[in-house]
């Protein structure tokens, strides 16, 4: 689905480390939380790229950077072939007008204090020459009309919606200026269930009527499947594989994200009690001492010496470099194999389910 | 609730004990709220029971009322503003509600204990977890401080937090969120209760860590032979545990059933509204056919200070026909050990 694309959003090397600092006076610099650490990846027009991972591995970092909320410490984001890490003042501001975010909390994202108008048409202030002013009225009510609110709310405070319309809101905030990219940071997460697949379906009409292309990081496997057409799975600041939805969920090479999905709690209890379940040992390590090699390697059941002290790369295993089957993917493992068990099914179960 | 027939358990398990009376019983249950707005009727005639052994699963979404019931059993409801006008929560036959504070207050971690969702908020930031999980001891059985740390650390040990020797000192902050949920389940198994309340416990948890939690509690749950009642808004984690659920809507248990059978064949139209609104894990069922469109619930859940009239779920419901607007649907017996408060249920089997 991506052949012959042109990428419109190209992340290379992409580096985050917030410093931890000692004194009160005269700060010195005694560490960092290395929050993001060397990632890339790249985003075609009108697909959705799914960020999937747990908590503290980085993915909402990522989301600030490619929004230039945040100053990255190293590497490149490529907007259509110019780098934006490097951009500032009006340059930056024209970039922005063509990557727009949707936030987590419908609740903490909305000024409280401002009418439905003015946060939405807030936008066209910043970026007048999309809306002139006189017309900006009209605008708002087309938009609130797109995401499926009535126009006619639109001097309502956030207060008097519900979780999905305030999410809908946030999301006409996102579309007021035509961006060609949307980074949603867990979109859906703060919802219910019967509402969640109301704003994923908006989402996905959207995407095909202003063909726009998605970030969706979320860390929900289920919702993340559903919307996407690649997903990148990251663990400690690191991407540690990325493939097609299928490549990733059918045939995941990585130990971390066999031990995620198997994790997943499926809403079927007959599925569930033919699978095998990994169940990983431990918690994920701090981000700001993170292990040696391999970072995944201390909840490992394959670790082996060399993930101590060789850092695996993300790129297609050599043994599947020939092969045209979906095993052949990126995945930054020294011992990526199809299934979890195939290779010391005894050992792999012993140690994995420990719990 | 006009329904006499009580549900009874479903699953083959031990649900009463030797004398025929369940380990708890939940009947008519009735709370509301008086806010500015109205009075909020958050809980009509909530009807359940619980065995020892038995995992009953109670599932809703917010506002559905699975919480407030389950404060209300716990007697940690905030009165005022709520208040209980009608019910009775039997605890081995006694009606809890009549029964006086101190009697109540010995029931509460002794006999049913709770663990709540969020573990950071509920442990408190200025006492070692040691000394919070020694209170249980020394409230309730008078013993010394030291002893209470002593028995704080097997508590430790039990619920397989790594070094609890070296831990015992440590503040909540120190823990990371898998590792302070086990100290909530310590602290609810203190006093091995008969009865664990559970309220969205690994909600706030990653699933890695949330398997772990499960895990832990399912097998805890089966070496004291307690009954558990698993609150919670997710259908996966429900899945993999319970023996028994009770599907909540605007205060109103609207199915149960035992939990192979609500996933094959739900019984009412909101189950299966919201088992279709889910993203599935496995592959597209009909692959090449480019991304499905979730299958939604349409509409919002009820404001509850203005319940709709007849069968709450009507306004929503894709069956509802004149007489869903006028006369609420009792509790309908369906084969199979289940009940549906739908009046087409048997529509809704059929699908």
């Amino acid at each position: 689905m991506t052949d012959g694309r042109e990428p419109v959003l190209q992340v290379r090397n992409l580096v985050k480390h917030f410093p931890l600092t000692q004194g009160i006076l005269f700060k010195r610099q005694v560490g960092a939380v290395r929050a993001v650490d060397g990632i890339s990846f790249d985003l075609y027009q009108g697909e959705t790229l799914g960020i999937v991972g747990e908590s503290g591995c980085g993915k909402s970092t990522v989301a600030k950077l490619l929004m230039m909320l945040e100053r990255a410490t190293a590497g490149e984001v490529f907007y259509k072939g110019q780098d934006i890490t490097k951009l500032s003042g009006r340059a930056l501001k024209a970039v922005r007008r063509n990557i727009q975010m949707v936030f987590q909390d419908p609740y903490t994202s909305l000024n409280p204090r401002m009418t439905v108008g003015d946060i939405i048409g807030e936008t066209f202030e910043i970026h007048p020459e999309v809306a002139p002013k006189g017309d900006r009225r009209r605008k708002v009510q087309e938009l609130l009309d797109v995401v499926g609110l009535n126009p006619e709310y639109i001097n309502r405070y956030p207060h008097q919606f519900s979780g999905g319309q305030r999410q809908r809101i946030g999301i006409a905030r996102g579309l007021a200026l035509n961006p060609e990219i949307i980074i949603c940071d867990e979109p859906v997460s703060a919802l219910d269930v019967s509402v969640q697949a109301q704003v994923i379906n908006l989402m996905e009409k959207l995407q095909d009527e202003f063909d726009l292309s998605y970030v969706f990081i979320a860390h929900d496997l289920s919702i993340v499947r559903h919307i996407s057409d690649r997903v990148g799975v990251m663990y400690l600041g690191k991407m540690v594989e990325i493939g097609s939805d299928e490549e990733i969920y059918d045939h995941p090479t990585h130990p971390y994200t066999q031990a995620l999905l198997s994790a997943v709690p499926v809403p079927d209890p007959e599925a569930r009690e033919g699978r095998e379940r990994i169940i990983l040992s431990g918690d994920v390590p701090s981000p700001a001492n993170p292990p040696s090699g391999c970072r995944f390697r201390t909840r490992c059941w394959k670790a082996q010496d060399k993930c101590a002290t060789e850092v695996p790369l993300l790129a297609v295993p050599e043994r599947f470099k020939d092969t045209d089957s979906p095993v052949a993917h990126e995945s930054a493992c020294h011992f990526a194999e199809e299934s979890a068990t195939t290779a010391r099914p005894g050992a792999a179960r012993a140690s994995a389910t420990r719990g | 609730m006009t329904t006499t027939e009580r549900t009874a358990g479903a699953t083959g398990r031990r649900v009463e004990d030797g004398s025929g009376v369940p380990l708890l019983e939940v009947r008519d249950l009735h709370v509301e709220f008086r806010t500015r707005e109205g009075v909020a009727r958050a809980v009509n005639g909530v009807n359940y029971s619980v065995g020892a052994g038995e995992t009953l699963a109670v599932l809703g979404e917010s506002g559905s009322g699975k919480s407030v019931t389950a404060q209300a059993i716990m007697g940690i409801l905030d009165t005022p503003p709520g208040r209980i006008p009608k019910g009775e929560i039997l605890f081995r036959g006694r009606d809890l509600l009549k029964a006086s504070p101190e009697e109540r207050r010995k029931v509460r971690g002794r006999k049913i204990a709770m663990i709540f969702q969020d573990a950071l908020s509920s442990l408190n930031p200025v006492l070692s977890v040691g000394y919070q999980l020694g209170e249980m001891f020394r409230v309730h059985q008078g013993l010394s401080r030291k002893d209470a740390r002593a028995r704080a650390i097997e508590l430790m040990d039990r619920v397989r937090i790594p070094a609890a020797k070296e831990r015992v000192g440590d503040y909540p902050h120190q823990f990371s969120g898998g590792m302070r949920q086990r100290i909530m389940i310590a602290m609810a198994l203190a006093l091995e209760p008969d009865l664990i309340i559970a309220d969205e416990p690994t909600t706030a948890l990653d699933v890695t860590v949330q398997a772990q939690v499960m895990d832990l509690l399912a097998e805890l749950q089966r070496e004291y032979d307690m009954g558990l009642i698993l609150i919670t808004h997710d259908l996966g984690v429900v899945a993999g545990v319970a023996d028994r659920i009770a599907v909540m809507y605007a205060g109103r248990i609207v199915e149960t059933a035992p939990v192979h059978e609500l996933y094959k064949r739900p019984a009412h139209p909101y189950t299966q509204g919201l088992l279709d609104s889910v993203p599935r894990l496995g592959p597209a069922p009909h692959p090449g056919s480019g991304r499905r469109e979730l299958r939604v619930i349409k509409g919002l859940p009820p404001d509850l200070t203005r319940i709709p009239s007849g069968c709450a779920f009507h306004p929503r419901c894709p069956r509802a026909r004149e007489m869903c607007r006028v006369g609420e649907p009792l509790l309908y017996r369906v084969p199979g050990e289940r009940r549906s408060a739908c009046y087409f249920w048997k529509e809704v089997v059929g699908d």
